[in-house]
């Protein structure tokens, strides 16, 4: 009867000798979901496209309880208010693709979000996955960083919702480590008015799609008569974690938008990162990289 | 100790429920426990699209999802696509434009060919490459790929 196997209650044939995980659980909001964390020890599952492959390679191991937030539905979506962003941590990268508000006030994000990975990658991988995993490469941080963003983290303690904010400058500590608290969520990224800014993002690697940035650079800011004027930099793959380019910044600050200025912030990158030889590129090559992308950016866009 | 869990969705206009390890993934439990061997697993880490599915209108990569995550969602995979004898223009296009060569490849790129043509119904050659930068070809059959699309675009607008 080969229709008995699609009754409910059905045994998968797969997965259960592996499963070290306790219990599952798929919360519903944010205040469960802190609940769930206080209770602890927690994974917190959102996408899966880093925990899955990280968690099958061995390189992780889950806690006694794998928390599943994807149906927290107040967590996915961008808002805007006087200026600023408000974007929830299940936002996907497509979403930031495909997302009117981002397009009109903060398209650097768009922009970044078509470098990111593959069309089925970006319809998985959340904003919140990529800020937690804190990678060296990863390409969100990148722009986030530039944009003076800032994440709010929540937990739950005494009965009562606790929440903090920090820059995600200061939230990503070195590889794959933040300062998240293991009962912490991170539920939204803050993004202050740019003020009409401009901005552009660039990563480099052997080929377009499905590539891990060799080197990144993201600017922002604008000219103001002829000179340069909120200039924020930053940069991944080329530090312990995406690095704001605070030299660069320095030397474009205030000083007049021409080939000289450049020239000097090009000059200056080399203070602001510290990339090693690893068997994607060289430290040598990264630097090298850093200076074009800056370059390209500060050139094609800034004064285009 | 180790838990299970029961999940319920709709797999190609079906519903269906089965118990799983929370870790399963997505693409062990359709191709061994619903015998859909449509999707495949060919890097089993995100990067060629072999085991390209649709979860409520989306295409994801189904060897790094998570079973549990399928739960109160609308999965489609190819074998859902036809109608009895008649093909998904999809599935035609293939064929007419002898896109197809081992065919390993090729339920991954009618699922996200679906989803391309779904969010943008008239793609020119650029759009039709960006939206296969996720799929690996190794017969790297992509000329014939990319006609099949076009085609399969001029028979879905036409109705
Ligand atoms: C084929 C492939 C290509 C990729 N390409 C790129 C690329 O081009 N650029 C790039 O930057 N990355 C890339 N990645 C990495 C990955 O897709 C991203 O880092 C993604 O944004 C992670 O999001 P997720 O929702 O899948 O996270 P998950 O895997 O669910 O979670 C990642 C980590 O963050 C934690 N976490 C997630 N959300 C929260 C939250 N709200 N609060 C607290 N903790 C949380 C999880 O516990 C886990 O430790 C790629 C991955 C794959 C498989
Ligand atoms: S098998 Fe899933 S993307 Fe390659
Ligand atoms: S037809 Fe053989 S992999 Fe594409």
């Amino acid at each position: 009867m080969p229709w008995l196997k699609f009754m409910a209650a059905t045994r998968s044939r797969s997965g259960f000798n592996m499963n070290e995980i306790a219990n599952y659980i798929a919360v519903d909001t944010i205040e469960e979901a802190a609940e769930t964390l206080a209770a602890g020890p927690v994974t917190v599952l959102a996408g899966g496209t880093d925990l899955m492959l990280q968690t099958e390679a061995g390189t992780r191991s889950y806690a006694a309880t794998l928390m599943n937030i994807r149906r927290v539905a107040e967590l996915r979506g961008v808002g805007l208010e006087d200026g600023s962003l408000t974007i929830g941590a299940l936002t996907t990268v497509s979403d930031l693709l495909a997302d009117p508000i981002i397009g009109a006030h903060c398209p650097i994000l768009a922009e970044t979000a078509d470098q990111f990975a593959s069309p089925q990658i970006r319809n998985m991988a959340s904003i919140g996955g990529n800020i937690c995993n804190a990678s060296p490469a990863g390409d969100l941080l990148v722009p986030l960083i530039a944009l003076g963003a800032e994440v709010a983290l929540v937990s739950k303690a005494d009965g009562a919702l606790h929440s903090r904010r920090m820059p995600v400058e200061e939230f990503v500590i070195g590889p794959g480590a933040s300062k998240l608290g293991d009962t912490e969520i991170l539920t939204f990224v803050h993004i202050p008015s740019q003020d009409g800014a401009a901005g552009a993002f660039r990563k480099f690697g052997p080929r377009p799609a499905l590539e891990i940035a060799i080197a990144a650079v993201a600017v922002t800011g604008r000219i103001e008569d002829g000179k340069f004027a909120h200039m924020r930099v930053a940069f991944g793959a080329v530090a312990p974690t995406p690095v704001r380019g605070r030299a660069v910044e320095a030397a474009l600050e205030d000083k007049p938008a021409t080939d000289e200025t450049i020239n000097a912030a090009l000059a200056a990158t080399d203070a602001d990162i510290s990339p090693i030889d690893d068997v994607r590129a060289s430290a040598w090559y990264r630097r090298h990289l850093i200076r074009t992308l800056t370059q390209e950016i500060l050139a094609d866009v800034f004064r285009a | 100790m180790s838990s299970e869990l029961e999940i319920s969705f709709i797999l190609n206009g079906q519903a269906r429920s089965l118990i799983v390890a929370p870790s399963a993934v997505a693409l062990s439990v359709l191709r061994d426990d619903f015998d859909l061997t449509a999707a495949k697993k060919a890097c089993g880490e995100g990067e060629c699209g072999a085991c390209t599915i649709i979860v409520d209108g989306a295409s994801v990569c189904s060897c790094i999802l998570y079973a549990a995550d399928l739960d109160g969602r609308n999965v489609q995979t190819v074998e859902g696509l036809d109608a009895g004898d008649t093909l998904d223009p999809v599935q035609a296009a293939f064929i007419e434009t002898g896109a197809v060569q081992c065919g390993y490849c090729t339920p991954g790129m009618v699922m996200q060919i679906k989803h391309l043509l779904a969010e943008n119904p008239d793609p020119d050659e650029a759009a039709i490459r960006r939206g296969l930068e996720g799929n690996i070809c190794r017969c790297t059959g992509y000329s014939k790929i990319i006609d099949a699309v076009k085609s399969a675009a001029i028979t879905m607008r036409a109705g």
